[in-house]
């Protein structure tokens, strides 16, 4: 069985004006139907405002769809029972696009890393400081960065942060939402291998929703397409996405910007060496 | 057309300093350049190599106050350090363009785009307001931009980021200047947008021969666009190369390490044949 199930998801946001009281509500998902199975990665792509990160706030929880289930373990977020949603919460963790903002300034790293600890785990102070630290041991930090605040590090070292605030409870599914987007290509690919380590060393599941085809392609199994609300394409292998002739997929493709000068698409730019 | 080498902007021995309550620390050192007429120079680096802080100091938008420049910033043969505010304000946009990373911080929220479009003509040229405003929807047309006179009405955040950065190309590239300073132009876009702002930049440096300074920490954006590649690492230069010299044959360690942590996308057929 599936790890994740989402069912016919429909959801459209209202937009409330203070004159008018009830503007014509926004569809913003239509009919979305997809399943991410245990240790395998679901790489979500679309243009801005397909819809993307909606998708993953509903899967997380956070906006109750209009229509449709969202399934976990077989069991429905929205309706379970208040003991199986808490465990739920425990088992579906989330890293965001921006580092800064997804971490309190005024708390260290040590405060980041090990609150869902606290709020889970019965660890005496010593025990969780060893976790702590064996946790920013795994994402390529040490113990010296215990007490850091978020503003004494840089993107990459704080999405690692993040990460490992994530990982704390040994999830079994993350919700990654161009999570990787904002960093440099350096920074990318160095967290792109942290995550496939991750995955494979815990089991991970992931959601990844990115926009870029090359970071989605690396890390995923399969892939999905996102536009304008519809789930077009759901592929249950990546290398699918290649041969696909959707308008929309051909579009994609031809937007990807090249890997080698040789290879460049601008027209005035080709064979001019 | 290759009679001439003809460098529009040199930049040589450029040392910046910044003063810190612990002392003085240097931001970019030895940095030297020349951009050719109507070529693209590409700036690669990590973030934090210093890129951003060359690309301010060639405009002097550094806070004199706090950072020292030193070494020359040559313009068609004219020192561009250590000119004064009024004469600098001039020069900016006027003769070198500049586009933004973040399209939706760098227009004020309470005016309309119109309103910041024709004050930046206006300020440069001895058009009147009606001139100003054809030659805005004229720029405008040239990007793209779908019914010109409704974004002029619009504010920056009724606008999306692809079309605002198209603005800001259409803002760069109306007066002609020639240098335009494109720092991380498509980073804050998506995929398909990213190509076609590259595709707009590329169209006026062929149209006016516009020289372009092209910062960028992906790779792929440099080897679409440069001629000329700059490598970047902790505020010095460790290469400088053609692009396909550089693509083939790196030299610099740093240079190697940066290729290799391209993402790519194993597929047997170059992605050529599609325009």
């Amino acid at each position: 069985m599936s790890l994740l199930q989402v069912k016919a998801v429909t959801h459209s946001y209202n937009s409330h004006t203070f004159l008018k009281w009830k503007e014509p509500s926004k569809k913003v998902l239509t009919d979305i139907s997809l399943s991410i199975d245990e240790g395998t990665c679901l790489g979500l792509l679309g243009t801005s405002g397909a819809g993307k990160s909606t998708l993953g706030k509903v899967i997380l929880g956070l906006e109750r769809p209009q229509q449709g289930q969202v399934l976990f373990q077989g069991h429905d977020i929205y309706t379970a029972d208040k003991l199986t949603r808490q465990k739920i919460r425990r088992d579906l963790q989330v890293v965001f696009q921006d580092s800064y903002s997804a971490v309190n300034p005024r708390m260290t790293a040590e405060s980041i890393v090990g609150e869902p600890l606290e709020n889970y785990e019965k660890l005496t102070v010593t025990e969780q400081k060893r976790t702590v630290i064996e946790l920013l041991e795994r994402v390529g930090l040490s113990e010296k960065d215990l007490k850091k605040y978020p503003h004494q590090f840089s993107g990459g070292q704080l999405q690692r942060i993040n990460i490992a605030r994530a990982i704390s409870l040994k999830p079994l599914l993350i919700v990654l939402d161009e999570s990787v987007s904002s960093l440099d290509m350096v920074n990318q690919t160095l967290i792109l291998e942290l995550l496939s380590e991750l995955k494979k060393d815990f089991g991970l599941s992931y959601l990844f929703i990115t926009h870029d085809i090359k970071a989605a392609y690396s890390i995923s199994d399969t892939l999905g397409v996102l536009e304008k609300g519809e789930l077009i394409e759901h592929y249950n292998s990546k290398d699918q996405f290649f041969s696909s002739e959707h308008p929309v997929v051909e579009q994609m493709r031809s937007s990807i910007l090249a890997e080698h000068p040789r290879y460049r698409s601008l027209p005035m730019r080709i064979n001019k060496s | 057309m290759r009679t001439e080498r003809s460098n529009v902007l040199t930049v040589s021995d450029l040392h910046v300093q910044v003063q810190t309550k612990d002392g003085a620390s240097t931001l970019v050192q030895d940095i030297n350049f020349e951009l050719e007429k109507g070529k693209v120079l590409g700036l690669v680096g990590e973030s934090g190599s210093g890129k951003t802080v060359t690309s301010m100091s060639i405009l002097q938008l550094l806070d004199r106050k706090t950072t020292t420049i030193k070494g020359s910033i040559t313009l068609q043969g004219r020192e561009l350090n250590g000119l004064d505010d009024k004469e600098i304000r001039g020069i900016r946009g006027k003769d070198i363009g500049f586009i933004m990373q973040n399209p939706m911080n760098s227009f004020t929220p309470v005016f309309t785009i119109g309103n910041q479009f024709v004050e930046t003509i206006r300020s440069h040229t001895a058009l009147n307001k009606k001139q100003a405003k054809e030659l805005a929807i004229e720029a405008m047309q040239n990007v793209n931009l779908p019914n010109p006179a409704k974004v002029l009405k619009s504010y920056p955040f009724q606008l999306s980021g692809g079309m605002l950065q198209r603005v800001m190309i259409a803002m760069a590239a109306c007066i002609q200047p020639s240098v335009i300073i494109a720092d991380e132009p498509t980073t804050a876009l998506d995929v398909h947008n990213q190509l076609q702002v590259l595709r707009h930049l590329d169209k006026i440096r062929s149209e006016y021969g516009t020289s372009i300074l092209l910062i960028s920490h992906d790779l792929g954006v440099i080897s679409e666009m440069a001629d000329d590649v700059v490598v970047m690492q902790h505020g010095r230069i460790v290469e400088t190369a053609n692009v396909y010299e550089l693509f083939d044959n790196p030299q610099h360690e740093y240079t190697k390490k940066l290729l290799n942590a391209r993402l790519s996308i194993k597929h047997e057929e170059p992605i050529t044949h599609m325009l």
